[in-house]
């Protein structure tokens, strides 16, 4: 299988690049970081992976995307059969709240880059007809809440963009997977306390390969976000907004 | 948060730091302006307080493979990769680790900082004598590799050095080639602790060689025990014979009563356990998770110990004294109205130069106890035991010792100590337990 990563260096897609590693898929990579992509290279050929390609770019460069994509088909023979779309960047929302600017920028990583990536891959998909595109939006996209309502909002953009390209890929044996994980134990929340509510990298992982394969539309990881998220919805507004969690 | 070492005892209140490669934690290490005590953190399997300390450093983002090198054996890792993942990737490929401790879940950090053994240790020593070289952050935040000719004061030092040299970031590892995943298992019984030690002896060119001992015997049957010994089984030229299968079940969910395990208990199980094993086949084929980590197939079993967790206690006596040393310790114990639910007897080889590694050549025992008060003066008095046949405790073990009773039984304490002032003056890496060693204090 030819797997294709984008933001390859975040702890869940590490997690989960290693078990498609370990199932001797090709791997074409894709991060900010060259350091830690070389490292990430290293070790999925360790695991078994039966290659390993790779390229470097800040995904705010919306105008390079295009390129990078058909470097990244070129990489892997013309086609991929797995394309996981995984960075993004968690704001300060007491700070982005109160500067635009910032809040442009967060809106800019995790939303619109990936309405930029999605555009031209399925434009690559709808060519080779068939294959997966996989997207980590987050449980924070179900509702705007007090305390991360930037990064929800340009979550659930992705979330809402989704739900639409997936008909129009339906017709061309393309699928789209919309994953929301709940609160992961990664270093991009390194600096919040734990609860028995938190799960590893290594967990989602494992449910992001699981649902690819079955075909699964809206996946929340783990299963349980799915009915805490129910509740959280149904909470009627005049309640809601009183609320700060 | 809440800390504990494996046993649950003691607790402490931590900071938990996991930087995410070794620059951010060169950078954490280096910048930090308040000197706060810290210490590398692995998988937190060691059973005392040597993983604790104000600051935990996690080597848990540490965890990705450098380089396997099929044809020389060598695998560079980080110090956060479990053994059970280096199995999981070298064993399909023929390659296996030569010392394996009874737990899979440790990591190459960890097992190096204790310098751990296992069931073959009479043959191939322990842990670090099959590290090339290893990579650690020093107190200054500078990243530094050693290895038996490269720094070699300070990989003496950081071989079996409880993490208090700097914190391991990477290591080189020689592998061990073998045919199939599965192991030979013969067992043997023994009535008492001198037909076990004569079994011992006489089967010293068994690969692996460990003995499960009914701790709860007394008189004629004290020590009697059941030898397991294990070669590994040759390949049937079959795919599946690489293959590594983990094992797992049902796990423990939350502390169960510590009244559960009370000396009738104890007893009704070693007894059973004694009578169903001396009955079984004398010889069987296990895969190697069943042989090497028993334990590991229920998670969680710490819990079964009771909120107030428990001790492991193990040390070991120099052969010449070691038969009557350690009938001493089971009869006190015994005496104590005490009981170990499991109790493993195992022959070391010879000794390695590293300051604080744990085996010499001789006979370990290993105890368990649930943790009550009455406990205490017990420990203590079997520190005297084996002190007088000239033994030491494991500190990977350990929690309680006192600074005399290690400082009178590790001989190269000074040496140690000296190599640590050189690389980090200001006792930034100190540990609960290296502190009431006056190891850093």
């Amino acid at each position: 299988m030819k797997v294709l990563i984008i933001g390859a260096t975040s702890a869940i897609a590490k997690a989960t690049a290693r078990i498609y590693a370990e199932q001797g898929c090709s791997l074409h990579l894709i991060a900010r970081r060259v350091d830690q992509l070389e490292a990430l290279e290293s070790d999925l050929l360790v695991r078994g992976a039966s290659k390993v390609s790779k390229s470097v770019l800040d995904l705010n460069k919306f105008a390079e995307h295009e390129n990078l994509l058909s470097a990244a088909f070129a990489e892997l023979g013309g086609s991929v059969d797995i394309a996981l779309i995984c960075h993004g960047s968690l704001p300060d929302q007491a700070k982005v709240e109160k500067n635009f600017k910032q809040a442009q920028k967060e809106i800019n990583t995790n939303g619109i880059s990936v309405v930029s990536l999605l555009t031209h891959l399925a434009q690559k998909f709808i060519e080779q007809q068939q294959g997966t595109i996989a997207v980590i939006t987050s449980v924070a996209g179900d509702r705007g809440r007090q305390p991360n309502f930037v990064y929800g909002a340009a979550k659930s953009l992705v979330s809402t963009y989704i739900q639409g390209l997936r008909g129009k890929l339906l017709a061309h044996n393309v699928h789209i997977v919309d994953i929301r994980p709940g609160l992961v134990d990664s270093p991009m929340t390194a600096h919040f306390p734990k609860g028995p509510l938190w799960s590893s990298p290594e967990q989602v992982a494992g449910k992001i390969v699981k649902c690819i394969k079955s075909g699964s539309h809206t996946v929340y990881a783990p299963g349980y976000w799915r009915i805490i998220m129910l509740v959280v919805s149904s909470i009627p507004e005049f309640i809601f907004k009183r609320l700060k969690f | 948060m809440e800390a504990t070492g494996w046993g649950r005892y003691p607790k402490t209140t931590a900071e938990l730091i996991q930087p995410a490669d070794s620059q951010a934690l060169q950078k954490h290490i280096s910048s930090q302006k308040k000197v706060d005590s810290c210490i590398g953190r692995g998988a937190g399997r060691s059973y005392g307080d040597s993983a604790l300390s104000a600051q935990l450093v996690s080597s848990r983002f540490l965890d990705s493979f450098l380089s396997l090198d099929e044809q020389a054996k060598m695998l560079r890792c980080g110090a956060g990769i479990s053994l059970g993942e280096i199995l999981r990737v070298c064993l399909p490929r023929g390659l296996f680790l030569p010392v394996l401790p009874g737990t899979k879940a440790v990591s190459v950090g960890g097992a190096i900082a204790a310098d751990v053994h296992g069931k073959n240790h009479h043959l191939d020593g322990s842990f670090c004598k099959h590290v090339q070289s290893l990579t650690l952050v020093l107190a200054s935040g500078e990243l530094i590799s050693c290895s038996e000719t490269e720094n070699p004061e300070l990989f003496r030092a950081t071989c079996g050095g409880m993490g208090l040299t700097g914190v391991i970031v990477e290591a080189c590892l020689s592998l061990t080639p073998v045919s199939s995943s599965y192991i030979e298992q013969r067992s043997l019984v023994a009535n008492n602790l001198e037909e076990c030690f004569a079994h011992i002896e006489d089967n010293s060119d068994s690969k692996y060689s460990v003995a499960w001992l009914d701790c709860l015997a007394t008189g004629n049957d004290l020590g009697r025990s059941i030898l397991y010994l294990g070669e590994h089984a040759p390949s049937k030229n079959r795919k599946s014979d690489t293959v590594y299968r983990e094992r797992s079940g049902p796990g423990i969910p939350f502390s169960t009563p510590s009244i559960l395990l009370n000396k009738t208990t104890m007893s009704l199980f070693n007894a059973s356990y004694f009578v169903m094993q001396a009955r079984r086949r004398r010889a069987t084929t296990l895969d190697c998770d069943s042989y090497f980590f028993p334990l590991d197939s229920i998670s969680n079993w710490n819990r079964l110990y009771g909120a107030k967790g428990f001790l492991q206690y193990q040390f070991v006596i120099p052969s010449e004294g070691a038969l009557k040393g350690i009938t001493s310790v089971l009869e006190k114990v015994s005496e104590n109205g005490k009981g170990s639910f499991l109790t493993v007897l195992k022959k070391f080889g010879t000794e390695n130069e590293n300051f604080l590694s744990f085996p010499q050549e001789g006979y370990t025992l290993t105890l368990d106890f649930k943790n009550e008060t009455s406990l205490f003066p017990l420990l203590d008095d079997l520190d005297q035991i084996v002190l007088q046949h000239g033994g030491r405790l494991y500190l990977a073990k350990d929690a309680r010792m006192s600074e005399t009773v290690f400082k009178a039984s590790y001989p190269n304490w000074e040496e140690f100590v000296r190599i640590k002032q050189k690389y980090d003056p200001h006792n930034r890496f100190a540990s609960l337990q290296s502190n009431r060693l006056g190891l850093t204090q």
